[in-house]
């Protein structure tokens, strides 16, 4: 593995008026690493999410992509260097098929110019032939075939998470941020989706962050694990340590406990 | 039953036109949620653009072009240089925003050509009729129904089938994800606000030759897209090319039967009772407030 981290967040602070919503958090990830960040609710994790995909612009501190500084980056250039992230709540185009979804999330590589599209040129047509391609590899890979054609609101909200899965993936992603991915789901579709990822990352060579509430989930699929607790890094480290971290277990349990 | 024929010819003419105008509007409240009240003054200004390409013996193609591309341009530029900077503003501001520039608008064109009313030459004339049966269409009418058709055509084969229109869709459905993805929101609207301007231009360029052109002749006809454009639903694209067709149609026929003294009014009409009693419009989705 190379000697430079994939991504480094480097004494990242984050104040919304006189609330700290990060504190001074600094870590990094190496290239196909999975790396968990947990903490109670409320601790900093989606914002420090936001911070690192460009939505938030922290007081101090800085966000590296491989190298570069992105913290005054835009969104969509972040998302261009290869970004991809899911979200607590679900962000998919709700009206829009699943296929669109898949599309929009390779939209980072379309390269013909606008006005080529337009008169429908060689290039933009083996283009589009290329990333359709792609999209339907991705569905495949997620067994999403069935609701190809289907506008996502009306399917079920296990389906929509895979499919927000598959449109971070078909973008490619060098980073892939994934925000409590088995928030709202049952047992048996959580096992499925720990599988999937497990899939995905040999398949592709992921390098992921991941947000999650299911101590399981993140002590199977993790190499390490970040703790925050009121926007602090309390604790980083291999999963089974930070599990006996005194400190860790205190913030879960509280005080005394 | 001829003369009925004939009626629902010219308002489909007329119709196709107050299309044209109301996909720009719609395409544009549907991406940026704003309610573009210089959408006339854009498209005047590129029949103005156009008629002085002409009149300096430009070749009629490139005069036309010119005119197209003009307001493209100058509608993607209001919107990266006054919309942008007040997207965060109310509904209200935006609205007053676009009113300001159409009166800016107004103001330059009265003041580069005039408001006398000039003669913009087209090749099709309103002079020369094809007779199919009893009714009687001119060339102009038929060349307007025409090309309105083969624009709303493309308009939709853009937005449903290529890669810009897909930008488009996502940008108008969420934004944040769409950026979120690499799609450059701001560039996409920009392009959004061009094909808009360039729409309603095209509208002028059809009707000016019926109506003279000076610069206030699209006050008119953008009142009846608008119309149109509330009729149809103003979520949709679809929604706006029948709400055009129908008040077009509805229009003719009315001032046919019942008064054309009272034709003008019958838009309104239209705007309050759909407001009263559908307000989602036609073929639009019904309201829910977007927080």
């Amino acid at each position: 593995m190379d000697g430079r981290p994939l991504l480094q967040v480097e004494g990242v602070t984050l104040r919304f008026g006189g609330v700290a919503a990060l504190q001074d958090v600094s870590l990094e990830v190496r290239a196909g690493e999975l790396v968990s960040v947990i903490g109670p609710n409320g601790a900093g994790k989606t914002s420090l999410f936001n911070c690192i995909c460009g939505l938030y612009r922290p007081q101090r501190g800085r966000v590296l992509l491989d190298g570069q500084d992105v913290t005054r980056a835009s969104p969509d250039v972040i998302a261009r260097s290869g970004v991809a992230r899911t979200f607590q709540n679900l962000e998919l185009f709700r009206g829009m098929t699943v296929l669109d979804n898949l599309l929009l999330g390779c939209h980072r590589h379309f390269r013909t110019p606008v006005w080529e599209v337009a008169v429908w040129s060689r290039r933009a047509r083996e283009e589009e032939v290329r990333q359709r391609e792609r999209a339907e590899a991705i569905l495949e890979f997620l067994e999403l075939q069935a609701y190809r054609d289907r506008p996502v609101a009306a399917l079920p909200h296990g389906v929509q998470r895979v499919v927000e899965l598959g449109r971070a993936l078909t973008s490619q992603p060098r980073l892939l941020l994934l925000d409590e991915p088995s928030a709202g789901l049952v047992a048996e579709e959580k096992d499925e989706l720990k599988y999937r990822l497990q899939d995905a990352r040999r398949v592709f060579g992921l390098t992921v962050v991941l947000v999650e509430h299911d101590l399981r989930m993140v002590m199977d699929l993790s190499e390490r694990v970040v703790v925050l607790d009121h926007g602090e890094v309390i604790a980083q480290g291999p999963p089974e340590a930070v599990q006996r971290d005194p400190k860790v277990v205190e913030a879960y349990l509280g005080v005394g406990a | 039953m001829t003369l009925l024929l004939q009626y629902v010819a010219n308002g489909l003419a007329a119709g196709s036109l107050y299309a044209l105008v109301a996909l720009g509007i719609v395409l544009l409240y549907r991406c940026s949620r704003v309610l573009n009240f210089a959408h006339g003054d854009l498209a005047t200004l590129g029949v103005f653009l156009a008629f002085s390409g002409v009149a300096r013996g430009w070749p009629y193609g490139l005069a036309l072009l010119t005119g197209l591309a003009g307001a493209a341009a100058v509608s993607a530029t209001f919107y990266r240089l006054l919309i942008k900077p007040v997207r965060q503003a109310t509904a209200l501001s935006l609205v007053i925003t676009t009113l300001g520039f159409a009166l800016f608008l107004s103001g330059v064109m009265v003041w580069v050509w005039g408001t006398d009313t000039k003669v913009f030459p087209f090749p099709l004339s309103e002079v020369r009729v094809f007779r199919l049966g009893g009714v009687v269409v001119s060339e102009l009418t038929a060349g307007s129904l025409a090309v309105g058709l083969v624009l709303v055509a493309g308009l939709s084969a853009l937005v449903q089938r290529t890669r810009l229109g897909l930008a488009m869709r996502a940008v108008a459905q969420n934004p944040v994800a769409a950026q979120l993805l690499g799609v450059p929101a701001g560039q996409v609207l920009a392009a959004t606000w061009a094909v808009a301007g360039a729409l309603g231009a095209a509208a002028g360029m059809l009707l000016a030759p019926a109506v003279l052109l000076d610069p206030f002749m699209m006050l008119d006809p953008f009142l009846k897209g608008f119309a149109a454009a509330v009729l149809g639903g103003m979520d949709s694209l679809p929604g706006a090319v029948a709400g055009g067709l129908i008040l077009g149609v509805a229009e003719s026929v009315f001032a046919g039967y019942v008064s054309v003294k009272y034709k003008a009014t019958l838009s309104f009409v239209v705007i309050v009772a759909v407001l009263l009693f559908r307000p989602e419009g036609l073929l639009g989705r019904p309201f829910h407030r977007r927080v």
